[in-house]
């Protein structure tokens, strides 16, 4: 690990309103997005709510072709990196594109282009054995999730490393950690990285529903995503993507950059007990949170946010509580915590590129976004959670965490690079 | 032949600690296990064969790289039964192997210093089918309470990292035919950071009826019913590829922490590695496979010419092996380096593939021995391709080049190297930094 590596260029299209600016106001005026499902017919599902993009893959930008070809996330993912790319004011087509690296994470893929095609080729789920006369062109594509990193890539011109990071609800950590990693050995100048997920399908909700892990709290949807509060009772699902211009930091200085962060720090642990179940000792992620303080040179006293998994589940909000006094000391209790999975609600693998994003918009506009909906915190949770109204706070170094199915736990420090812009 | 180096010490002090090999397990058509996989590729036993799953009269094509005979019971955890789908219990199958073959006892090494990356392409598939099968005919209350985990693409991973107490950095890396590549390139990326040994790999499964009808739609099927002709890279008359599933999962280790806690053998190590995608469809730039394969190279430290044999993608589709033999050709020159192509007998794996090679070549370094191109009899001229056919060729390999192409333009190449080259590679270094002081 030798190269800087610094964020350059933000893309986002999140539930609530699509865009980099229309995300940050939503964050920051602390108003959520969550609504009753409008996809299909929530009614025979335990939890109907979610969190939507209005997205309108035209309107976006997109054309016909594309949007016959592409599943829902891959559009996501490409229109947000179409936005980064602009952000970042580099001239794409005028770089290497053997130096241009794409990383995307995904926990689901395509799967509600394959929900909707087996639907058609099972006659809606009578035939056993489906019918191949119905195939879609591009099924392959759907069930193989490459194919979104390698929409990205065309998008992005990019020849360099490209792939999808898939694990689980960390994917978006893990993928922004990966595409790090390739310009710290030198592998890539560029990577335009970031996550997408697009999971608001019946076989997602269902499969959410039987274990109960998404809120049941299905009368007031605008409030259904409940982080720390007494009342919550699981997550609410939800799509998006984001994407991020990472740029070696002095590739960014020498064409005099915006730069908005600088990635400082990253790590992953698995805790190795269960496929959805999470100890309350929180040890790996703390474990995870301790190394990427340590990659950072900082020790806990430094940081000034923390973006929390935060799902809204009892079990995540009291394992990351403990994870957090546990990798951070007495400093837990002074550091500003939320979760911004109140708001946008929880995106699968794409809501760790998000919140990448969120904190780094929380660096350069020194605002910490809330955490909607928490009016009476579980007396577990003891750590100042942000309720409610976003906050003026001098952010220069931000801890973002993630946990996901399969065991991940992921921690990524991002520091405000000094001389630029304070 | 190159035996495996069986000697206590660590490297020389002050030199790159590498990433050595050491376990193999394998989960092939023709094989399940390693010893059985290479017995079948050095005869030419074939692992291709028509669909036993389901009766597939009506479907374009009826030829799979099945595994027939694996049962779970006995080798896989009761309780994991539920829970798990075809492709983790063949994961977990070839990890068992892999650790045994390692004499890896996780609970005896520190949990943060083992990780597990691996790659899979399609998931859970057979029981995503099932459960949602469910879903349309009788109600989302009949879903598995384990569909949310069994199906998505990092259960091989989280499963094995439960089942070994594993809880070092770990990961999944999607990216079609080239992502078990991509795997083994993180896992040696986590191992060169600091993390002590990586269990990495990929293995893949979707052969049930919704899974071959995604399969039958990415164009390079073959629609040749002979299962001696359905798979023929290279040949002139080559049709196409045959979807299979499998593939192998390797321990990875430090090589200072392989030998600290004695391994009993390392196998070679992974030299280089790299990986590239091809420019979008229409551009009139270069495929990136010829790019992958020099990175590769120079970030082993060789040149072409130190290579003994190639391992190829050989998509069977002549369009791609084309385009393959002229990305060999660009960097090795013609008929310069022998190429193979053992995936003949077993299909194409998607995630599984690369791995399996990667066996492959391991143990062609252990012998000496190139397992041959079954199936290809007659290879065009104009490909300039020295392809290994009809039987397996004796030859003093110490490098191996293996290449693989993910659907959609991925690339990606790694470099085995015996350990012995390696302590060539060491001695001649020592020596040019005693000529440079």
């Amino acid at each position: 690990m030798t190269s800087r590596v610094v964020i350059t260029g933000i893309g986002v299209l999140a539930p609530g309103g699509n865009g980099t600016k229309n995300f940050w106001d939503l964050l920051t005026a602390g108003r959520t997005a969550t609504r009753r499902i409008s996809f299909f017919d929530p009614s025979p599902f335990r939890s109907q709510v979610a969190a939507e993009c209005d997205f309108d893959p035209a309107v976006a930008g997109l054309t016909e072709r594309e949007i016959r070809r592409m599943d829902r996330a891959a559009m996501l993912a490409v229109v947000a990196a179409r936005e980064s790319m602009q952000d970042s004011g580099l001239a794409f087509d005028q770089l290497d594109p053997t130096r241009v690296a794409v990383s995307v994470g995904s926990a689901v893929g395509a799967t509600t282009s394959l929900e909707r095609e087996y639907l058609v080729l099972s006659d809606g789920g009578r035939d056993w054995l489906v019918d191949p006369a119905y195939a879609s062109a591009h099924l392959y594509d759907y069930l193989t999730p490459g194919s979104i990193a390698a929409e990205v890539a065309w998008a992005v011109g990019a020849e360099g490393p490209t792939g999808i990071v898939s694990s689980g609800c960390t994917s978006g950590l893990d993928s922004v950690g990966y595409a790090r990693q390739l310009i710290a050995d030198g592998t890539a100048d560029i990577v335009v990285a970031g996550a997408t997920d697009a999971p608001i399908s019946p076989i997602a909700v269902a499969c959410f529903d039987a274990i109960k892990a998404t809120t049941p709290n299905n009368s007031d949807p605008a409030a259904a995503s409940r982080p720390f509060d007494l009342t919550r009772s699981g997550f609410v699902l939800a799509e998006g993507a984001a994407m991020l211009v990472l740029e070696n930091y002095d590739h960014a200085r020498r064409r005099g950059a915006h730069i908005y962060a600088e990635i400082t720090g990253y790590a992953t642990r698995s805790n190795a007990y269960h496929m959805t179940g999470l100890k309350t000792d929180g040890r790996e992620m703390a474990e995870a949170i301790r190394q990427a303080l340590d990659q950072s040179r900082i020790d806990p006293t430094a940081v000034d946010y923390i973006n929390a998994h935060g799902s809204g589940t009892k079990q995540n909000d009291r394992h990351e509580t403990a994870a957090f006094k546990r990798s951070l000391g007495e400093h837990a209790y002074r550091i500003p915590v939320s979760s911004i999975k109140s708001m946008v609600g929880h995106s699968l693998g794409a809501i760790g590129s998000i919140e990448v994003a969120a904190c780094a918009l929380s660096i350069e506009y020194g605002v910490v976004p809330p955490t909607a909906n928490l009016h009476n915190a579980d007396a577990e949770c003891d750590l100042d959670y942000v309720p409610i109204t976003a906050r003026d706070h001098v952010t220069n170094t931000v801890l973002s965490v993630g946990s996901g199915f399969g065991g991940f736990q992921t921690a990524m420090v991002l520091r405000r690079v000094e001389g630029v812009k304070a | 032949m190159t035996d495996t180096v069986e000697i206590a010490d660590g490297p020389p002090d002050g030199l790159e600690d590498r990433t050595v090999i050491t376990g193999l397990g394998t989960m092939a058509p023709n094989g399940m296990n390693t010893a059985d996989y290479w017995a079948a590729t050095l005869a030419g036993r074939s692992g291709i064969e028509p669909l036993r799953r389901f009766d597939a009269t009506g479907y374009p094509s009826a030829l799979a790289g099945q595994i027939t005979g694996f049962s779970a019971e006995g080798r896989i955890p009761g309780r994991l039964l539920p829970q798990t789908d075809r492709v983790t219990r063949l994961a977990l199958a070839a990890t068992d192997e892999a650790l045994a073959d390692a004499a890896v006892v996780p609970a005896e090494l520190e949990d943060y210093g083992m990780g597990v990356v691996t790659s899979n392409a399609t998931g859970g598939f057979e029981f995503t089918h099932t459960e949602i099968h469910k879903l349309w005919t009788k109600g989302p209350q009949h879903v598995s309470v384990y569909e949310s985990f069994a199906w998505f693409y990092a259960v091989n991973t989280g499963q094995i990292s439960i089942r070994h107490g594993m809880r070092g950095p770990s990961g999944v890396i999607v990216s079609e035919q080239a992502g078990g590549l991509d795997a083994i390139g993180q896992a040696r990326r986590t191992i060169r950071s600091g993390t002590s040994l990586s269990v990495t790999g990929g293995v893949e499964s979707s052969l049930d009826p919704w899974g071959w009808t995604c399969h039958q739609t990415n164009g390079h099927i073959s629609r040749t019913s002979d299962p001696a002709l359905a798979f023929r890279p290279f040949d002139a008359a080559a049709s196409g590829s045959v979807p299979g599933e499998g593939g192998a999962i390797l321990v990875l280790e430090s090589e200072r922490a392989a030998r600290k806690r004695g391994a009993p053998r390392l196998y070679g190590e992974i030299a280089g590695y790299a990986a590239t995608f091809d420019p979008a469809p229409g551009s009139d730039r270069r495929p990136g496979l010829a790019r992958a394969a020099r990175l590769a190279l120079a970030d082993a430290g060789i040149e072409p010419g130190d290579v003994d044999v190639v391992f190829a993608d050989s998509a069977g589709v002549p369009r791609l092996d084309r385009l393959e033999a002229e990305a060999i050709v660009e960097v090795f020159g013609r008929d310069a380096v022998p190429v193979t192509a053992p995936k003949s007998l077993v299909g194409r794996l998607c995630a599984g593939g690369g791995p399996l090679d990667v066996v492959a070549a391991v143990l062609a370094i252990r012998d000496g021995l190139v397992p041959p191109t079954f199936h290809t009899v007659d290879v065009p001229e104009e490909y300039g391709l020295d392809l290994v056919r009809g039987s397996a060729r004796p030859l003093d390999v110490r490098t191996a080049l293996v290449l693989a192409r993910g659907i959609r333009g991925f690339n990606a190449a790694i470099v085995v190297r015996g350990i012995d080259r390696a302590v060539d590679r060491i001695v001649e270094s020592d020596a040019k930094g005693v000529a440079a002081a």
